[in-house]
């Protein structure tokens, strides 16, 4: 089996995944319950948190998959990017149980990750896809062609869609974590209330900084009591301008590439209005959109693994 | 001062970029929507940075490499303050690097003083008060 560790933002996790893609275990620390209580405002954003964290998740993933480390084959761990801190903490776990049981170790994109959580029992996909990777840090459009061999079609030129979920419930006066809010609430309200822009920018990017300040105007103009009464508009009006610019970003590059399917990856794949606008796609679990260590492992079977002891040097990657 | 559009908005911290130095560091603050990281990412071209320039409020920390060296593009949004461990992740990120941290306040007193602060404001419409000052 494959131990797959992740650190790189808020989530420490660990997976177990079989060689075939069967994932035994999936534990994830979610620190989204502490944002919660702190209104959307993450208390401690440190890896001290991953590091309290990492042991736990990989005893309660073997517990969960009834199996010890004597199981384990290779071992698979993010590398970047994201926060050099927390990534080294996900790392040297892995390093050190890896060098420790002599396993070879597979490091592994964040990004190519979430792109192998499609790859993942009991209905994986396979390539050639188109793929939308949305999410809080990331929003980006890859053109899968095989296992491992992709192509960046296009990505955000400012804020990523699932930040501009964020900020946008932050605006509305909305808890966390807001992507979820907006889509709720959204449900009550009337998308054509309001005229929010699109960004038209060049070729197949993305750009959502535009909206948020759109949004911004539009409640600056309203009264407390006013705004109370039209923030389902407001969030359904909002979430319509994104769902509709990631949407027709989708359809054009798929036609562009002639890709004959289309899979959506990252937490935004969890909204039900932009799950519906493309029914036709591929979507991962909602389980496995978010943060977790089962893409991880998941795309380390697709991956060269460095033998023992190879990898101590191996550094974390804080962007791409 | 004020500017009148995004692209005018970089070509002012592009000017900011050209008097500063590895070990530097440029707070950015002001409201959602008001600029900031469109202010660093004209300070960042000016810079050297060929990678894209884009928000860092959920990945907290990017490191991009100019041609005149290191640039730090850091975001505290969604932090309340910052303990002494939060600093020290953030601490490799200031070494031997230009640093421009967005929503600094959560950061006073602890982050390393500046050497510029900026702050961004709505004016009318794509208008945006510009105010630089050097500490």
């Amino acid at each position: 089996m494959i131990l797959g560790l992740e650190t790189s933002c808020d989530e420490t996790a660990a997976a177990l995944v079989t060689a075939d893609g069967y994932i035994r275990a999936n534990i994830v620390a979610s620190q989204a319950d502490l944002h919660a209580r702190y209104g959307g405002v993450v208390p401690e954003v440190a890896s001290r948190r991953h590091l309290e964290l990492v042991s736990p998740v990989v005893r309660e993933a073997l517990a969960q998959a009834d199996a010890t480390l004597d199981d384990v084959d290779r071992v698979a761990v993010t590398q970047g990017p994201g926060l050099i801190g927390a990534l080294l903490v996900g790392l040297s776990t892995a390093k050190a149980l890896a060098w420790a049981r002599r396993l070879p170790l597979v490091p592994v994109d964040h990004l190519d990750g979430h792109i192998a959580s499609l790859y993942l029992q009991p209905a994986p996909l396979e390539p050639p896809f188109l793929c939308l990777l949305a999410s809080g840090g990331h929003t980006m459009l890859v053109d899968v062609e095989s296992y491992g061999t992709q192509r960046i079609l296009g990505s955000t030129l400012d804020d990523a869609a699932g930040e501009a979920f964020d900020k946008g419930a932050r605006l509305l006066g909305l808890g966390y974590p807001g992507g979820r809010e907006i889509d709720r609430l959204a449900r009550e309200g009337d998308p054509a209330a309001y005229d929010f822009p699109v960004a038209r920018v060049p070729g197949l990017d993305f750009s959502f900084s535009g909206l948020k300040t759109a949004l911004l105007y539009a409640t600056k103009k309203l009264s407390p009591e006013e705004l109370e009464r039209q923030r389902a508009d407001l969030a359904a009006s909002y979430q319509r301008a994104i769902v509709r610019a990631l949407v027709e970003r989708v359809r054009e590059a798929a036609e562009q590439v002639g890709a004959a399917r289309i899979a959506v990856v990252g937490g935004v794949a969890a909204n039900s209005e932009l799950r519906e606008a493309l029914a036709d796609a591929a979507l991962a679990p909602l389980d496995l959109t978010t943060d977790n260590a089962a893409m991880i492992a998941s795309a380390a079977r697709f991956i060269e693994p460095v033998p023992y002891p190879g990898y101590l040097g191996l550094d974390a990657f804080a962007s791409r | 001062m004020e500017t009148s559009s995004p692209e005018e908005t970089e070509a002012l911290a592009a000017e900011l970029a050209g008097r500063l130095e590895p070990g530097d560091v440029v707070t950015v603050s002001g409201e959602l929507g008001s600029g900031k990281t469109t202010f660093v990412r004209g300070a960042c071209v000016a810079l050297g940075v060929r990678e894209r320039v884009t928000s860092p409020s959920y990945t907290i920390g990017h490191r991009y490499h100019g041609e005149h060296g290191e640039v730090s593009h850091l975001d505290l949004y969604r932090f309340e303050g910052l303990s002494a461990a939060e600093w020290g992740d953030l601490e490799p990120y200031f070494d031997n690097a230009i640093a421009f941290v967005e929503w600094p306040e959560a950061g006073e007193g602890v982050l390393p003083a500046p050497r510029f602060t900026v702050r961004l404001r709505h004016a009318d419409g794509a208008r945006r008060g510009v105010s630089i000052s050097e500490c």
